[in-house]
């Protein structure tokens, strides 16, 4: 009997999968870095045993789409907390709008340009259009306008821990004091892992962060392949 | 929790469907998400029909995205030719968005705060 064989199980797989992430949050709780990200140790990791047991990325794919078929709906779960922070929304409508406008249109523009200014590839820049947002908004948007969403993913998480590591430091600089004002920018520029080192500093940080989150996520849904057709790049 | 359930499924169903009709470019998701909100607030939906999956969902939302990123395995080439320009880009437009966003909060809070003194 060939081991090997058995590797290529889809439920082997699963439980592999389930069980890398599980111990990879567990670690982080126990030594509190941000830099330990679950989701990038788990993919290290799983990317390695592939590599490893010589098992081939479609063999992976097949067993893997069971738990990313759950992205979708998780997107369509967002509509939960956004209900419920309707309220703080009416309650500040213009200058969260005029901020989130402002933050999208601003991190698109920004990072394709200067992508195509240090050289990047048509590939790779279409890849990175949506880099401020949550993983699974940004890689349907990088799906829908034609980049590789598992580069946007990965980008996606380096974003969002480079933000919660320097995110402060850099608001500091900028003279942003206002908790709002943080909350607001932190969810905006780096999506979840921005928003849980906003939650760090006060539910006030902590609840525009998730309301810079939702709504940049939305904005750049939208925008994106408009934005992108007048560049001139799609 | 079957009804849970359903509900998302329907609301991104309905996305799809969208979607597919219109042929937009807005990933049928965050269409379904809209029409989640939509129902919760005009109170077709209640909370308590949706809140225990959606907090689950929304929680462990890094875990779905695993299987998707492993797929970088095959972008190594791409990503280890152009590590310097994704690397600058990423991080300057990062600091960009985060005072940009900031400042834009800051300045039209005050222009209100201006505005509605005037009136005043």
């Amino acid at each position: 009997m060939d081991i090997h064989e058995y590797l290529n199980n889809d439920y082997f797989l699963l439980t592999l999968t389930f069980g890398v992430y599980f111990l990879a949050k567990l670690v982080r709780k126990m030594l509190q870095l941000p830099v330990f990200n679950p989701i990038l140790v788990s993919i290290a990791f799983m990317i390695c045993f592939l590599t490893i047991a010589d098992i081939d990325y479609e063999t992976y794919k097949l067993s893997g789409s069971k738990i990313d078929f759950w992205l979708k709906p998780a997107v369509v779960s967002l509509g939960v907390p956004l209900y419920k922070q309707l309220h703080s929304i009416k309650h500040e409508m213009v200058p969260i709008f005029m901020s989130q406008l402002v933050g999208c249109l601003v991190g698109i523009v920004s990072v394709v340009a200067l992508a195509q200014y240090f050289g990047a590839s048509r590939i790779v820049v279409l890849s990175l259009a949506a880099k401020s947002v949550t993983t699974p908004i940004a890689m349907e948007v990088t799906q829908s306008i034609g980049g590789i969403p598992s580069l946007t993913a990965t980008i996606v998480v380096f974003v969002g821990i480079f933000g919660a590591i320097t995110g402060f430091r850099i608001l500091k600089y900028g003279h942003i004091g206002m908790p709002s004002s943080q909350g607001i920018s932190l969810g905006t520029a780096s999506h979840a892992v921005g928003t849980s080192a906003a939650m760090e500093h006060g539910m006030e940080h902590g609840a525009y962060a998730s309301l810079g989150l939702t709504l940049n996520g939305i904005f750049t849904a939208i925008l994106t392949p408009y934005i992108l057709q007048m560049m001139g790049i799609i | 929790m079957f009804r849970q359930l359903a509900i998302i499924i329907g609301c991104l169903a309905v996305g799809e469907f969208i979607t597919w009709l219109t042929g937009i470019s807005v990933p049928s998701s965050i269409i379904g998400m809209l029409l989640l909100t939509f129902l919760l607030k005009v109170k077709v939906i209640k909370l308590e029909w949706v809140e225990t999956i959606s907090n689950f969902l929304v929680k462990n939302m890094g875990f779905f995205f695993v299987p998707p990123g492993v797929a970088l395995m095959l972008y190594f080439d791409i990503i280890g030719k152009e590590i310097v320009s994704i690397v600058l880009a990423t991080t300057l437009s990062t600091m960009l968005v985060l005072v940009v966003t900031g400042w834009t909060h800051i300045m039209t809070r005050k222009i209100i705060k201006r505005i509605k003194g005037k009136k005043l």
